[in-house]
C-alpha cells in the first residue's frame, strides 16, 4: 500500500498553550524570552507580537522599543517539547504512529496510511484534526502527502492545497522555496546566493553537481522529500501488536464490573494468542477514568501462558489497587512481552510432578504477581567451600545444578545469617571446646568432631582462616562452631554458626 | 484370642468411620518407614492428606524439626515433585538437606515479611497438586487459619507442615497431629571418636484418632531407625481426646 503521511505545524505553540491558560492575553502581544550569554532573546512569540514586525532570536530589549506594551515572559528550556509529546499522545487517536519533528521541533508527522477512510476520506481527516486542534486553541497548518519531507514543505510553505494527491507530491514541491527541503541556514543561504529560489530551478540538474557544492545531506534531504531516500522516525508511543481496548456504555464503578471487563479483554486476547501460538509474558491493564486520570495494573509470568483462567486469577490479585473513582470509561489491556508457547504434550498416563509442573508455574505467578519480586528463591550449589557462598540463587524455575551438592562433610541445618561470638575453653590449643558459653547460657561439650579447616577465599576478601568444630552437649544438642585464625594467633575468636539437626 | 482381636479391630474402625475419619487408599496407605511411630496413626498409616505441628522452642529444637521434617520430606519427594518452603525469618541452610536425602534445588523457598502472606502462601500451595509438600514456619496459628489450611489439604492431598517456632503456648487447632522433636545425644561405635547419627527424642503430643507417644529416633543416613520406646501409655491418651473433643 502506498504510504501516506501528514504533517502538523505549530505555528505559535507556545503563545498558543499560553493563551489557554490566561485568555485575557489574547489583546496583548507577548513573547517568550530566555537569557542566551547574558541577554533575553525571544524564542517565541504571539500571533499579534508577529504583526508588529517581532520576530524569534530578537533581543528582548530591541522589541519592547519596537513595540511599547510588550509582554515579556520566561521561557522553560523542554516546555516546547513537553507540550509536543502530550499533543502527539493525543494524536495517537488518529492514527497508532506519531512521530515528533526533530527539525524544527514544534510539529508532529503522523503515519495515516490506512487511516483517514474511517474518518470519511482525506477531505474530512483533516478537516476533522484541524477542527478538533482549533477547538483547543491552537493555530495549525497541515498538510498530507506522500512522504514526510513533502508533507513538511506543504504545511510550512504551501499556498495552494493541503491535500497533495497520491503520486503528486513532487509536483507539489517544485513552486516552495529550498528552505521547503528542511536545510540547514548555511546551505539555504547559499542556494539564495546562487539564486535559486524555487526547487525546480534545482531539480534537475545532475546529482553530481548539486553534491559537490551542497554536500550529501542536502541530497539526502531532496531525496527524502521525493520519496527516493527512506526516512526513519522514532514512533511516539510503539505501538503493540497483542492490544485489546473495551469502551464502556456507562462508566463502571464496581469491582464485578471490572471482573466482567478483565475476562471480556482477556477471552479476545488470548484467542489471539492461541492462534500465533504465543503465550503472555507480561501484561499491563489500563484502566481509563471519565476524570482523565489512568490507573494502570500489570502482571507477569514465569512461562508464556494464553489461558484466561489463569491470566484472570493474577489480575484478580490486584484489583484492588484499581480506584475506579467516578467510574472508569474504557479499559486497555496490552501484551508488550510474549513468548512461543511450547505446547505440553499430554501425558497418557499420570507423569512424575515436578517443578516444571503446570501447577507449580501458576503457583509461582500468583505468588511473584501478589508479593512482588524477591520473595521465590531456589538454590542451587556453587563452587566455593566458604559456607555462605557455597550456594547460590537460581533465577530460572527449571535451571538445574550444575555440580552434585556435597555430601561429604557435615552442614548445619540451621545456619546463622552471621556467626556470634561465644565464650570458649579448650584444653590444649587446637583441641575441640571443653565447653562454651552461648547467650549466657553454658554448654559443657561431650563429643566433638573436626576441625574443618576452611580457608578464606583470599580473592573474595580478606581475613583470617576458619576452623571449624562439630560439638555435642550434655543434652544432645548438637553446634557448629568455629576459631576464626590460629590459636597463637593475635587476633583468634570463637563462633557459633549454625545448630545441627 | 484371635477371633476376639478380630472384633476389636472391626468395632475401632467402626468407630473411625462413624468419627468421619476417612481411611487413605492406594499408594497413600503404604508405610513410609517410621517404623513404630505409624501405627499410632488410624489404621496405622501416616496421614499424608493432613496438616501437621511442630512445636520448637529453643533454636536448637527448631533445628531437629528442621532435620526431622527434611527426613520425612525426602520420604515424600521420592516421585520428584517440588516443595514449599514459606517462613519469614527462615534459618534454614538448604545445603544440608541433601545429608537427608532431599536435592535442595527442587524446594521453593518464598521469605516474606508478613505473618499473614505466609498463611496466604501456604493456602495457595495446598491447593496445588504439583506439590508434595509445603512447609510453614508461623509464630501463631488460629482454628479459622487452621481450618482453612484444612480444608485446602482435603482437596489436593498435599501433605503441609507447619513449624511453629517460639510458641510456648499451644491453642487448639485442627492439625492432624502435634510434634515435639528434641535432640538426644548421638552414640557412636565402641571406641569411636566424633558424633553420631543425628537422633532425636520424636513425641507425638496430639494425634486425631489415634495414641500420643514418645519414641526415639536416628536418622541413619538414608533411613529411620528406631532406637527405644518411651511410650506413655493410656493416661494421657484419654485426657489428650478430652482436648480435642
Amino acid at each position: 500500500m502506498k504510504k501516506r503521511y501528514v504533517s502538523i505545524w505549530f505555528r505559535y505553540l507556545p503563545a498558543d498553550w499560553q493563551l489557554i491558560r490566561r485568555p485575557e492575553l489574547k489583546e496583548v502581544p507577548f513573547v517568550f524570552a530566555a537569557p542566551v550569554h547574558g541577554r533575553m532573546m525571544i524564542t517565541a512569540i504571539s500571533p499579534l507580537a508577529g504583526l508588529q514586525g517581532i520576530e524569534t532570536g530578537m533581543r528582548a530589549a530591541d522589541a519592547k522599543a519596537i513595540c511599547p506594551g510588550l509582554e515579556v515572559l520566561d521561557d522553560k528550556p523542554d516546555r516546547a517539547a513537553k507540550l509536543l509529546k502530550g499533543l502527539g499522545e493525543w494524536c495517537v487517536r488518529y492514527s497508532p504512529t506519531v512521530m515528533i519533528d526533530e527539525f524544527s521541533a514544534d510539529g508532529l508527522f503522523m503515519d495515516v496510511s490506512g487511516c483517514a477512510h474511517l474518518w470519511g476520506g482525506e477531505r474530512g481527516y483533516l478537516k476533522e484534526i484541524v477542527s478538533r486542534l482549533k477547538d483547543k486553541g491552537y493555530t495549525v497548518r497541515l498538510a498530507m502527502a506522500d512522504t514526510i519531507g513533502a508533507a513538511w514543505a506543504v504545511a510550512h510553505f504551501g499556498t495552494i492545497t493541503p491535500l497533495i494527491p497520491t503520486g503528486g507530491h513532487a509536483e507539489a514541491l517544485l513552486s516552495l522555496p529550498p528552505e521547503a527541503l528542511r536545510l540547514p541556514e548555511v546551505t539555504s543561504a547559499r542556494l539564495r546566493k546562487l539564486g535559486f529560489y524555487q526547487i525546480k530551478s534545482f531539480i534537475g540538474m545532475p546529482r553530481s553537481v548539486l553534491r559537490r557544492r551542497f554536500g550529501e545531506d542536502f541530497l539526502a534531504r531532496l531525496g527524502q522529500a521525493l520519496g527516493i531516500v527512506d526516512e526513519i522516525m522514532q514512533p511516539l508511543q510503539v505501538p503493540i501488536p497483542f492490544q485489546e481496548r473495551l469502551p464502556c456504555l456507562e462508566p463502571i464503578r464496581t469491582r464485578t464490573g471490572i471482573e466482567i471487563a478483565i475476562t471480556r479483554l482477556l477471552e479476545n486476547l488470548c484467542l489471539r494468542l492461541q492462534k500465533e501460538g504465543k503465550g503472555l509474558r507480561k501484561g499491563i491493564l489500563n484502566c481509563y477514568r471519565i476524570d482523565g486520570k489512568i490507573v494502570r495494573i500489570d502482571i507477569g509470568t514465569n512461562g508464556a501462558s494464553h489461558s484466561v483462567s489463569h491470566l484472570f486469577k493474577l489480575f484478580q490479585l490486584k484489583i484492588e489497587q484499581i480506584r475506579p473513582g467516578l467510574g472508569i470509561e474504557l479499559f486497555v489491556l496490552k501484551a508488550p512481552k510474549v513468548d512461543d508457547v511450547i505446547p505440553g504434550q499430554e501425558a497418557l498416563w499420570v507423569g512424575k510432578p515436578g517443578l516444571n509442573d503446570q501447577s507449580v508455574i501458576c503457583l509461582l505467578d500468583r505468588v511473584a504477581g501478589k508479593m512482588g519480586p524477591g520473595v521465590i528463591h531456589r538454590y542451587v550449589p556453587a563452587a566455593h567451600y566458604w559456607p555462605e557462598r557455597s550456594l547460590k540463587i537460581s533465577a530460572i524455575i527449571t535451571e538445574n545444578p550444575l555440580s552434585d551438592w556435597r555430601t561429604d562433610k557435615p552442614r548445619p541445618t540451621e545456619l546463622l545469617k552471621k556467626p556470634e561470638p561465644v565464650e570458649v575453653m579448650a584444653l590444649i590449643p587446637d583441641n575441640p571446646p571443653r565447653f562454651f558459653i552461648y547467650k549466657g547460657t553454658k554448654h559443657n561439650v561431650v563429643k566433638a568432631d573436626g576441625p574443618e579447616r576452611i580457608e578464606r577465599e583470599w580473592w573474595l576478601d580478606a581475613g583470617e582462616h576458619r576452623d571449624y568444630y562439630q560439638v555435642e552437649d550434655e543434652q544432645g544438642q548438637r553446634y557448629w562452631l568455629f576459631r576464626s585464625g590460629h590459636y597463637d594467633g593475635e587476633r583468634y575468636q570463637w563462633f557459633i554458626h549454625g545448630f545441627f539437626a | 484370642m484371635n477371633a476376639k482381636k478380630e472384633l476389636i479391630g472391626k468395632l475401632q474402625r467402626d468407630i473411625l468411620l462413624w468419627q468421619g475419619f476417612k481411611a487413605q487408599t492406594g499408594d497413600a496407605a503404604k508405610a513410609i518407614g517410621l517404623g513404630e511411630i505409624e501405627s499410632a496413626f488410624p489404621t496405622g498409616v501416616f496421614p499424608k492428606k493432613a496438616i501437621h505441628e511442630f512445636i520448637s522452642v529453643e533454636p536448637e529444637h527448631s533445628a531437629a524439626s528442621g532435620g526431622f521434617i527434611g527426613a520425612l520430606l525426602s520420604i515424600l519427594m521420592k516421585e520428584g515433585a517440588a516443595c514449599v518452603w514459606v517462613s519469614t525469618s527462615r534459618k534454614l541452610f538448604p545445603a544440608s538437606l541433601c545429608l537427608f536425602n532431599v536435592d535442595p534445588e527442587r524446594i521453593i523457598f518464598m521469605d516474606v515479611t508478613r505473618e499473614k502472606d505466609v498463611l496466604w502462601i501456604m493456602e495457595e500451595a495446598l491447593k496445588c497438586e504439583g506439590l508434595a509438600a509445603v512447609v510453614a514456619e508461623v509464630h501463631g496459628l488460629n482454628v479459622i487459619e487452621s481450618r482453612r489450611l484444612q480444608l485446602a489439604v482435603e482437596q489436593t492431598g498435599v501433605t503441609g507442615f507447619i513449624l511453629r517456632k517460639d510458641a510456648r503456648k499451644a491453642p487448639a487447632t485442627v492439625a492432624a497431629a502435634r510434634w515435639k522433636i528434641m535432640p538426644v545425644p548421638s552414640e557412636t561405635e565402641e571406641g569411636m571418636p566424633g558424633l553420631g547419627f543425628p537422633r532425636w527424642n520424636v513425641e507425638l503430643t496430639k494425634v486425631r484418632h489415634g495414641n500420643p507417644g514418645s519414641w526415639i529416633l536416628e536418622w541413619a543416613g538414608d533411613r529411620f531407625v528406631e532406637v527405644a520406646k518411651v511410650k506413655q501409655e493410656t493416661m494421657g491418651f484419654d485426657q489428650e481426646e478430652r482436648q480435642i473433643g
